[in-house]
């Protein structure tokens, strides 16, 4: 999960799409660079990361959103890495708005100051995502291996100044669920009209890092008490989304909208890719946007068409009543838990992998009997459990 | 979440129509994308800061004079209750 980005897999962009095999993409997820100033150990980027030197020019860029419009994308997600260590990024934000797209900036807030939000607000921004990594400098800290949590404090403010829509990303998992209450209570200080709350979802650095960040069941009810309470109450208000760790779900996730069905990751170097884990499925290759068009990749490129429909499902899939809601769900947890992406995803119940994932529950369980204890703003610290920061895999910077 | 006829409704910050070139005109939102057609889309044009939600209701019986103007009514009271609730809209007094 990049900067705290939802789980993409989540995205619910309502639209009414055609019954027919290919439908249109409608979002255009744009990882505009691998630079970052934060080291998150969940991190969504792959662990061999882009050089600088082969990031896309800005020419390179206006031109995919340019294709991406015609494609019928109707939203921009600019993230990373941090966006914002792009010194074009005032021209990308007005490339991709003149290109007819809705334009959403996923970041840290760290290269930021209040003279640069307001230029970006000026080219055409439409939506702020202000990730955290925890209500805590010390949690934040320990987490992005940086020290940027008065910053995103500072951020905050300086959004309350200005017009323009907020979302506050919280990525959650065994560490900080504890701190919800004092993130809720940072997210109604602010003028954010949206809070996500997403735990993490387990590839790249974050299936590295595992053990150390999957929740507890307990943590997991009371932190969905929590929040349904919270909905509740600020209904109209704030919006307040909670994405669970599959690993708990009854049925998968329906990744990405459906492989090739709704969404399509550009790299910095311009591979463009169904989700931004594929790269861990054997066998698949990515075209490149500097030498085809996006409709073509799109269309009718191998790596697209892979998992497309339902041809390559196996039972339970492939009979499965659930089949056209959740598409046999994640084709790279099938892999990076059962070995076989063309699997059914272990997390689901009716998998004959899902073994393998409760085993996975039950070690976390047994060995973190730290309760789930939420801890409300003005309260007594958490519980933590001692530091296990040398077990912590942090990412570094690309080259 | 009553909504007050006197207010004046307004696209929230990051809400926004695509071009009127482009079709199909869809409301677009943080997250979202709502496609409109008929009365829905007559319903979100207004929301412009300037009508009130009374000034919609009255546009709107006279738009759709076959209908049922409670009936229309409470459409537009449903609908406007339902963008609230995707934070898509602000009532100004």
């Amino acid at each position: 999960m990049e900067c705290g980005s939802p789980a993409p897999a989540f995205r619910n962009l309502r639209h009414t799409h055609m019954t027919s095999a290919i439908t249109n993409p409608l979002a255009l997820i744009a990882e505009l660079t691998h630079r970052c100033p934060l080291h998150c150990v969940y991190c969504s980027n792959p662990l061999e990361l882009a050089a600088r030197a082969t990031e896309l020019s800005t020419e390179d860029w206006s031109r995919v959103f340019q294709e991406a419009a015609a494609l019928g994308v109707l939203q921009a997600d600019f993230t990373g890495g941090e966006p914002l260590t792009r010194p074009d990024i005032l021209d990308l934000v007005r490339a991709a708005r003149s290109a007819g797209l809705y334009v959403n900036l996923i970041t840290s807030g760290l290269p930021l100051d209040e003279s640069r939000l307001e230029s970006l607000i000026e080219a055409g921004l439409d939506h702020f995502q202000l990730s955290f990594q925890g209500a805590r400098e010390e949690t934040a800290q320990e987490i992005s291996g940086t020290k940027a949590h008065s910053q995103k404090l500072r951020v905050l403010e300086w959004l309350k100044r200005h017009r323009i829509a907020v979302t506050l990303n919280f990525v959650i998992h065994r560490r900080n669920i504890a701190q919800l209450p004092e993130m809720l209570a940072l997210a109604e200080s602010s003028n954010a009209s949206r809070v996500e709350f997403a735990n993490v979802q387990y590839y790249g650095w974050a299936f590295a890092n595992r053990d150390a960040l999957l929740p507890t069941r307990e943590q997991l009810t009371e932190s969905i008490d929590f929040l349904r309470r919270a909905q509740e109450r600020l209904a109209g208000k704030i919006k307040i989304e909670y994405v669970v760790p599959d690993y708990y779900a009854k049925y998968p996730k329906p990744c990405m909208g459906g492989w090739g069905r709704k969404l399509m990751l550009i790299t910095p170097s311009g591979a463009a890719l169904p989700c931004h884990a594929a790269r861990v499925i054997p066998g698949l290759s990515f075209e490149n946007v500097k030498n085809r068009s996006l409709r073509e990749i799109w269309e009718v490129s191998d790596a697209f068409q892979k998992f497309r429909g339902e041809a390559w499902m196996q039972e339970p899939c492939k009979t499965c009543d659930r089949r056209a809601l959740d598409f046999g769900g994640c084709r790279c947890q099938a892999f990076l838990l059962a070995a076989d992406a063309n699997a059914t995803d272990p997390v689901c119940s009716l998998a004959p992998q899902r073994p393998k994932v409760d085993a996975i529950l039950t070690a976390i369980n047994e060995t973190n009997s730290i309760g789930a204890g939420l801890v409300y703003p003005g309260g007594a610290p958490p519980a933590d459990e001692p530091l296990t920061k040398p077990a912590l895999l942090y990412r570094p910077n690309p080259a | 979440m009553s909504i007050d006829l006197e207010s004046h409704p307004r696209l929230a910050p990051g809400c926004r129509m695509n071009e009127k070139a482009q079709q199909p005109r869809t409301l677009l939102m943080p997250e979202r994308a709502l496609r409109l057609n008929g009365p829905s889309l007559e319903i979100v044009e207004r929301c412009d800061g300037k009508h009130t939600v009374h000034q919609i209701v009255t546009e709107l019986q006279q738009l759709y004079s076959k209908a049922d103007p409670a009936k229309v009514e409470q459409d537009i009271l449903g609908y406007l209750a339902l963008l609230q609730k995707e934070r898509a809209l602000d009532f100004e007094p």
